[in-house]
């Protein structure tokens, strides 16, 4: 690919982004939606987030990881465990990474 | 004292800005690692570093641009990259229904400006803080705020991630932290007991629909989110509802 269809790509991707954030945005008129799909969306952050997280701690390749001698999941039940006491962000994001990186460099799971 | 200030001026002095800064603040060490690793990955894909740079500055979407990279360095048809970055950005066309009630009343510029910045996060935090679908005047200054955090730690943390490119050992998997804080949000969402069913149906919707092309196991977990969240409500309003 040259540098100039690489930009050409890049812009486009610039352009994606800005169409699927503002899809519901930008129009002037609202867009025709079923009183119960607009109620229901409620429940699309929680989908998102968990579809974006459970996957990259239970999952390998593709494939459910076999054995409970995973960094990541120490490391997510420490997380959790440390919100459901702390009930703090970053003292959860730090506690978590760091029990990860012990098994994963310290015990090499 | 001028009797107008300048509207940047007013903005920033908002208190909802500096709120909207502090609520992002202790997501801000996920926001960075998440990018610190996607400009790792990019230029360790085999991207030119002024590419990887301008990438990272204009596209501002970190799951578009780790799936599209490789694509780019591989020479794959330009409408095969974009196709790709539709899909993985379709969640954020859902998000924008949500957006819209708030933002509907604002000049086109100003929603234009506002919807390339609706992340993940933002969107989050914002519709925490803001329950009830209305405008209100504080909402842009705490948009903006949480902007400025988010989408600077995210920028600084890709071009360090860029520039230090193959010194950081991929196997320390040090985005796990990004991952650290999408399940502390989790967390701190599922506060709320109607809540549960839906996150773990959508849980297992994502890891079962994972051999899905572009990443579309995460439509597939929104789609269920909903469907469970929507038939729990209208059990609840039956049962509550006197029987006739």
């Amino acid at each position: 690919m040259s540098n100039w269809q690489a930009v050409l790509a890049i812009a486009g991707l610039v352009l994606i982004t800005l169409i699927t954030r503002g899809f519901f945005i930008l129009p002037s008129r609202d867009l025709p939606m079923p009183h119960w799909l607009r109620e229901g969306l409620r429940y699309a952050p929680i989908g998102a987030l968990v579809a974006v997280t459970v996957p990259d701690i239970v999952m390998t390749q593709g494939h459910l990881i076999s054995t409970w001698r995973d960094a990541r999941l120490v490391g997510a039940l420490v997380a959790i465990a440390c919100y459901a006491w702390r009930r703090d962000m970053l003292s959860t994001i730090l506690v978590g990474t760091g029990a990860m990186l012990i098994c994963r460099l310290g015990l090499g799971w | 004292m001028p009797a107008t200030r300048h509207p940047l001026l007013q903005l920033i002095r908002h208190p909802a800005y500096a709120q909207g800064a502090r609520d992002m603040v202790p997501i801000a060490v996920g926001i960075g690692a998440w990018g610190l690793v996607t400009g790792v990955a990019m230029v360790k894909g085999g991207m030119a570093v002024w590419l990887a740079v301008l990438m990272s500055l204009t596209v501002f979407a970190g799951t578009a641009q780790l799936v599209t990279a490789p694509l780019i360095v591989a020479g794959a048809p330009i409408w095969v990259i974009w196709a790709t970055a539709l899909c993985v950005n379709l969640r954020f066309v859902i998000f924008s229904a949500q957006w819209r009630p708030y933002l509907a009343h604002l000049p086109w510029g100003q929603r234009a400006r506002m919807s390339f910045f609706t992340a993940d996060l933002n969107y989050v935090l914002f519709m925490r803080r803001f329950p009830e679908a209305r405008p209100s005047p504080e909402q842009p200054p705490y948009f903006w705020g949480g902007v400025l955090i988010n989408a600077g730690s995210w920028h600084v943390m890709s071009l360090l991630g860029i520039t230090l490119g193959h010194h950081i050992p991929p196997e320390w998997g040090l985005g796990f932290a990004g991952t650290a804080a999408l399940l502390a949000m989790v967390c701190s969402m599922l506060s709320d007991r109607a809540t549960w069913l839906p996150a773990v149906v959508a849980g297992s919707a994502a890891v079962a629909a994972y051999a899905l092309p572009l990443r579309l196991n995460m439509l597939v977990a929104i789609a269920a989110a909903v469907a469970v969240g929507t038939a729990m409500d209208h059990l609840r309003d039956a049962r509550s509802q006197p029987a006739p």
